[in-house]
């Protein structure tokens, strides 16, 4: 088995984790070069040559509203998701206290850039209420209903879990959160440019996207804010993005943002009638892996991403073994974090810590290949099996020792 | 720079020993599999030396590095000097481990013990137990 495990290391390079990160596609490629090279005027300045970067800024400000049914004036670009959320959730704080409303509420399965912003504010004396998200990764509305108190000035719910790719129901507690004036926030930096997004019909008040989660560079994100919700500014400086982000423009990042955001939303159906199938090969084929499981409701799901989890063994010792075999994943577990705890997310579902440690987190884009597919279908049992053959849990587990959990 | 040394991925993709003695003379388990790691030695002694030492571990990359280096370590050992296997003399061997994985080698080091403490109740050998007191610390509980 050891033998086997070792032959044919690298043979393919395989990457499936497109949840983390995306290569910058050809089209965002080509409309930022001219911007980083002969355009590269300062779009605060006077004179008609940066007038190019500010025209090129306007443009993409229109394009990116479109794609998710906004107005131009309700884009702010940001440095990426992260930061976006903070704006956000900081700026609906900031608006509650001033009316006397220190109450937040959101999901334990938030991404970090909204879970420690609000872990800041309750040390500034707010109050938090995290939302379960069930066994299925799906939050239910009548939760959000009955945590609402008379003193909350946020609803953040994402959009699309990071991890297990569960898709929450963003329009119908945005239609609640409306009825009941409450700020209603989603970071759908998983969500953009894989699913339609339209900010009037699904009620949402302020949203995040980030650039190279759908083909534009690193660095790049934009938030959404109705115009009547009022944002707080967190980087002080010159009078850019309608004074409430300061710093001049990442003209470049900012126009690949909109033409890979632009070029995602055109291809969505195209792009997914390829994803699915592979997602659904994928998920069908490894949960043939004995007392393994899929986490997260498969109903309510984002196309590319697959979670499993395999008892027995460690996720770490497993992507550093899919790595080997050319294949890029991530796992919730902890050991790539430097946490020993597993992942928030799979401990959200309910999930025991023992099997949490055992996860793998497939993300897969328009670029793979069924080819690519079924290189991952026929390396992640041979890898399991060999992590299982050497792991004293899995022995006790066989021998009964231990019940399985899964 | 890679998270692992050469030294720890040579060990994690080639382990030695790996596999387990069904006669053997101690059998040490340390760890938890609700923290993510869990080492299982398994030692046979002959006049005293350790003639074999074999092991089974659930855990990251370092944990079955670590478990791998421990048994190149103190195989052909007197038990007396596998006592003395320290973490850090694994560490070192190893050409170091990420700050978050020291935790590994501290498991390495006590399953060994854990080990010659089964071989020695097992055989009547007195021993001081405050020598073998077993890794209190938070991630193993």
């Amino acid at each position: 088995m050891e033998k086997e495990l070792r032959k044919d290391i690298m043979t393919m390079f395989v990457y499936a984790d497109n949840a983390a990160t995306t290569s910058v596609s050809n089209t965002a490629l080509e409309a930022m070069l001219p911007f980083l090279t002969e355009n590269y005027g300062n779009p605060s300045s006077l004179y008609s040559f940066a007038q190019k970067s500010t025209e090129a800024l306007a443009e993409a400000r229109a394009v990116v509203a479109k794609c998710i049914n906004a107005e131009p004036k309700e884009i702010y670009f940001t440095s990426g998701g992260s930061e976006a959320d903070n704006q956000a959730i900081i700026s609906a704080a900031k608006l509650g206290a001033r009316r006397g409303k220190k109450h937040l509420i959101s999901t334990k399965f938030e991404h970090h850039a909204v879970l420690h912003t609000l872990k800041a504010l309750e040390k500034d004396g707010y109050e938090v209420t995290l939302l379960d998200v069930h066994e299925d990764g799906v939050v239910r509305l009548e939760d959000v209903k009955a945590a609402v108190r008379e003193d909350t000035c946020l609803v953040s719910v994402m959009f699309a879990n990071n991890e297990i790719g569960t898709v929450q129901p963003i329009k119908e507690i945005g239609a609640f959160c409306r009825e009941k004036g409450i700020p209603f926030h989603t970071d759908a930096v998983q969500a953009g440019g894989h699913m339609p997004i339209d900010v009037v019909d699904m009620n949402i008040d302020m949203l995040a996207l980030s650039g190279h989660k759908f083909h534009a560079p690193k660095g790049v994100g934009i938030l959404y804010a109705k115009k009547t919700m009022p944002l707080f500014t967190l980087i002080e400086g010159g009078a850019q993005e309608r004074g409430k982000r300061a710093g001049t423009e990442n003209v470049a990042g900012i126009v690949a943002f909109a033409a890979a955001l632009k070029e995602s939303c055109d291809n969505m159906e195209a792009n997914n009638a390829k994803i699915i199938p592979m997602r659904d090969k994928l998920i069908a084929e490894l949960s043939k892996i004995p007392h393994s499981r899929v986490n997260g409701s498969l109903e309510h799901h984002v196309p590319g991403t697959v979670n499993m989890c395999f008892e027995g063994i460690e996720g770490e010792s497993l992507l550093l073994w899919l790595d080997a075999k050319g294949i890029c994943a991530s796992s919730g577990s902890a050991c790539t974090s430097g946490s020993l705890d597993p992942s928030h997310v799979l401990l959200s579902l309910g999930l025991p810590h023992e099997v949490a440690h055992g996860s793998l987190r497939l993300s897969i884009g328009e670029y793979n290949t069924m080819e690519e597919i079924d290189h991952i279908i026929a390396t992640v049992p041979e890898v399991v099996a060999y992590l299982r053959n050497m792991s004293p849990v899995w022995d006790a587990l066989e021998k009964g020792e231990r019940p399985h959990l899964i | 720079m890679a998270l692992y040394s050469d030294k720890v991925m040579d060990h994690f993709q080639n382990p030695r020993n790996v596999g387990k003695i069904d006669d053997a003379d101690g059998v040490g388990e340390v760890g938890n599999a609700k923290c993510g790691d869990i080492m299982r030695m398994y030692i046979k002694v002959e006049d005293g030396i350790i003639a074999d030492c074999k092991f089974n571990t659930f855990g990251c990359g370092s944990a079955i590095a670590t478990s791998s280096m421990a048994t190149e370590l103190i195989k052909g050992k007197s038990v007396e000097e596998a006592l003395q296997l320290s973490n850090k003399a694994v560490v070192e061997a190893l050409d170091g481990l990420p700050p978050a994985k020291i935790h590994c080698s501290v498991l390495a080091e006590q399953a060994v013990r854990a080990a010659v403490k089964d071989y020695y109740d097992k055989n009547g050998i007195e021993y001081n137990a405050e020598e073998f007191v077993i890794c209190d610390c938070d991630h193993c509980h």
